[in-house]
């Protein structure tokens, strides 16, 4: 009863890192509550596989479903299993990754308790919370703290009344850390029957293709990106040099992607990819609020921009006004005689 | 086989371009203060639909829409583009709704509407980017549902084949109908405006939308096809308890403006001596290397 809950999200027998970075975040909320946190995991051929991804983040319980067909993921029986589980276990927080199977998921889950789902937090505080109208006062809430409108405001979000408290988070937002403390490391293996009713097992996956990442963009510690101030596709093959050198992944601006210079899946912002890098290297990007929600966190920003008036240069540790035609260059050869 | 298909469609405000005045003091869209445009990815949908339309002969597509009077704007943009009809949901007892009680209102009007095969969605709205309603109406209906579809690949004895994009990959999935599909921005756009639909419709309403002794209500008379529908929370039966800010679980306690703190920097220019100072300085910091 009232505990924190979250959902660990897998691909074939490996859990998702969104999961454990939101197992990491889960932890702290219920040391902050004085209550357990809890995990719930659903695939096939998972039993054995999946639990030391999740227990050293210090989880207190996890529900283990091993069954036929849970996996690749479909809605309906995975919405049976944290529907039927909530019933039983009344927990207050419920806690998935902003994933396509997060937010598949979460609504129909929320939907089937009437409970409040907020999606994309990216941060999430517990505190009290003062209705206005109806004058009644609440004590540890879960403050859902997102981005609204293009990234231009940020909403605090509580849900006083229902529970769980649900939220999704996007990869990336939270950082992971094995638990230092000590957590009870329970582990339940579910009677997938008892929670899944046959007729769920409706949606048939024809064909599932994953590709592993081209890129590992969210845990570099230097990120060279580029914005519509690239010019062209071509102008983005500079980056590439610079990173290769750097040893630094490429990331991109939401601009740039729109016009074609680089593929989606390297968008850093609020949309995109969020990023904690030693160093930013921003080219050719101006700095919509949008792309700062996601790159703020660097602890080095370096703007190379033509413009001295760029809204990035505001919170840029080094500016460097000139063309990148000119700077990227030039930084590729000093670097190169310089670190020898 | 001919299908009954819905697609839901929402006007929202160009987040694009927002400005101080975005917001009410209670948190909620100011939608007043900002230039309305049809969802993006709703357009998708409605291409989805119309192509069903095309491969399924004797099939009707209709845009269900929830907001003010001027979201009759939607439907009309739905109609010039093959839409055979339209529903515009609205009351002051929807206003204020968060993803919950949204979907209970999209959801009684297709109950209402009744008989549905396929309802088709954008995966989600550019003010809110929440793709919470989609499968929130499908629970609702007791639907099953597809999310984050580029592509319906066929119909065929009552199952939709769809190709949808996933984290890492993409999937081929089977469903039966009736189905709640959300449909990807990545989809094929959807097609412009017909002439010919534009003129056939250009003078079609909603009532509310109509000044008083609207000098074209003998047309309206003469061709009832431009009187588009308009529903209440008592038309589609609907729980008053259930719709608008008294049905939303979320409330929005605190909306801020966000400002970055500015940081002492050091400007540069693109000179070798700069180039070469700034590199040596990270390398001696162990910034870089």
């Amino acid at each position: 009863m009232n505990n924190v809950f979250v959902y660990c999200e897998i691909e074939g027998t490996t859990v998702a890192e969104v999961s454990q970075e939101l197992l990491t975040k889960g932890r702290k909320l219920a040391n902050r509550l004085g209550v357990e946190l809890h995990a719930v995991v659903a695939g096939t051929g998972i039993k054995g596989n999946v639990e030391d991804q999740i227990l050293p983040y210090g989880v207190d319980k996890l529900f283990v479903f091993d069954g036929k067909d849970l996996f690749p993921y479909t809605s309906a029986p995975h919405t049976d299993i944290l529907v039927n589980l909530f019933k039983e276990e009344k927990p207050q927080i419920c806690l998935m990754g902003a994933t396509v199977i997060g937010r598949d998921l979460g609504p129909r889950v929320s939907s089937s308790l009437t409970s409040g789902l907020t999606a994309d937090c990216t941060e999430l505080e517990i505190g009290p919370y003062d209705d206005v109208k109806t004058q009644a006062h609440y004590d540890n809430l879960l403050y859902q703290i997102r981005p609204a409108f293009g990234g231009n405001i940020v909403a605090t979000i509580v849900n006083p009344e229902h529970r769980p408290q649900m939220a999704t988070v996007r990869s990336g937002v939270m950082q992971k850390a094995i638990y230092d403390g000590k957590a009870k490391g329970e582990v339940v293996y579910a009677d997938v029957a008892k929670y899944v009713a046959p007729e769920s097992y409706v949606v048939k996956v024809l064909d599932h293709h994953v590709e592993a990442a081209k890129h590992n963009l969210k845990g570099a510690s230097i990120v060279v990106a580029g914005g519509y101030g690239m010019g062209s596709r071509d102008g983005f093959d500079m980056l590439f040099d610079l990173a290769k050198v750097l040893h630094a992944e490429v990331g991109a601006s939401r601009a740039a992607v729109d016009a074609g210079f680089c593929d989606s899946d390297r968008q850093i912002g609020q949309t995109g990819v969020t990023v904690h890098p030693k160093v930013y290297i921003a080219c050719g990007i101006s700095g919509q609020i949008q792309h700062l929600a996601g790159m703020q966190d660097s602890k080095i920003i370096i703007s190379v921009n033509s413009d001295p008036d760029a809204p990035i240069n505001k919170i840029a540790d080094y500016v460097i006004v000139g063309t990148v035609e000119e700077v990227i260059p030039k930084l590729i050869k000093y670097y190169k005689q310089n670190s020898k | 086989m001919s299908l009954k298909i819905v697609v839901l469609a929402k006007q929202v405000p160009d987040t694009r371009n927002v400005g101080k005045d975005a917001m009410t003091p209670e948190g909620t869209v100011n939608r007043a203060a900002l230039p309305a445009i049809f969802n993006p990815d709703d357009l998708n949908a409605l291409e989805q639909a119309l192509r069903i339309k095309e491969q399924n002969p004797g099939s009707t597509v209709g845009v269900l829409t929830m907001g003010p009077p001027r979201a009759g704007e939607i439907i009309r943009q739905g109609l010039y583009r093959g839409a055979d009809t339209g529903w515009l949901l609205t009351d002051r007892l929807f206003a204020g709704a968060d993803t919950l009680a949204t979907s209970y209102a999209l959801a009684t009007a297709i109950k209402k509407i009744g008989d549905v095969d396929l309802v088709l969605g954008g995966r989600q709205a550019i003010d809110g980017d929440t793709a919470q309603v989609g499968p929130q109406v499908a629970q609702k209906l007791g639907l099953n549902q597809v999310t984050y579809a580029e592509e319906i690949l066929g119909i065929k004895d009552g199952v939709v084949t769809v190709r949808r994009r996933i984290d890492g990959g993409q999937e081929t999935v089977q469903v039966p109908l009736p189905a709640v599909i959300t449909v990807n921005g990545s989809a094929a756009p959807c097609r412009p405006q017909n002439a010919k639909l534009v003129m056939k419709y250009k003078y079609a309403s909603c009532p509310m939308e109509r000044p008083e002794g609207d000098p074209r209500e003998d047309l309206y008379k003469e061709r009832p096809y431009l009187t588009l529908n308009q529903w209440s929370v008592a038309d589609v039966d609907g729980d008053p308890g259930q719709c608008g800010l008294a049905g939303s679980p979320t409330k929005v306690k605190t909306v801020m403006n966000i400002v970055f703190q500015a940081k002492e920097s050091k400007t540069l220019t693109s000179s070798d001596a700069d180039i070469d100072g700034i590199v040596k300085e990270l390398l001696k910091e162990k910034i870089i290397g």
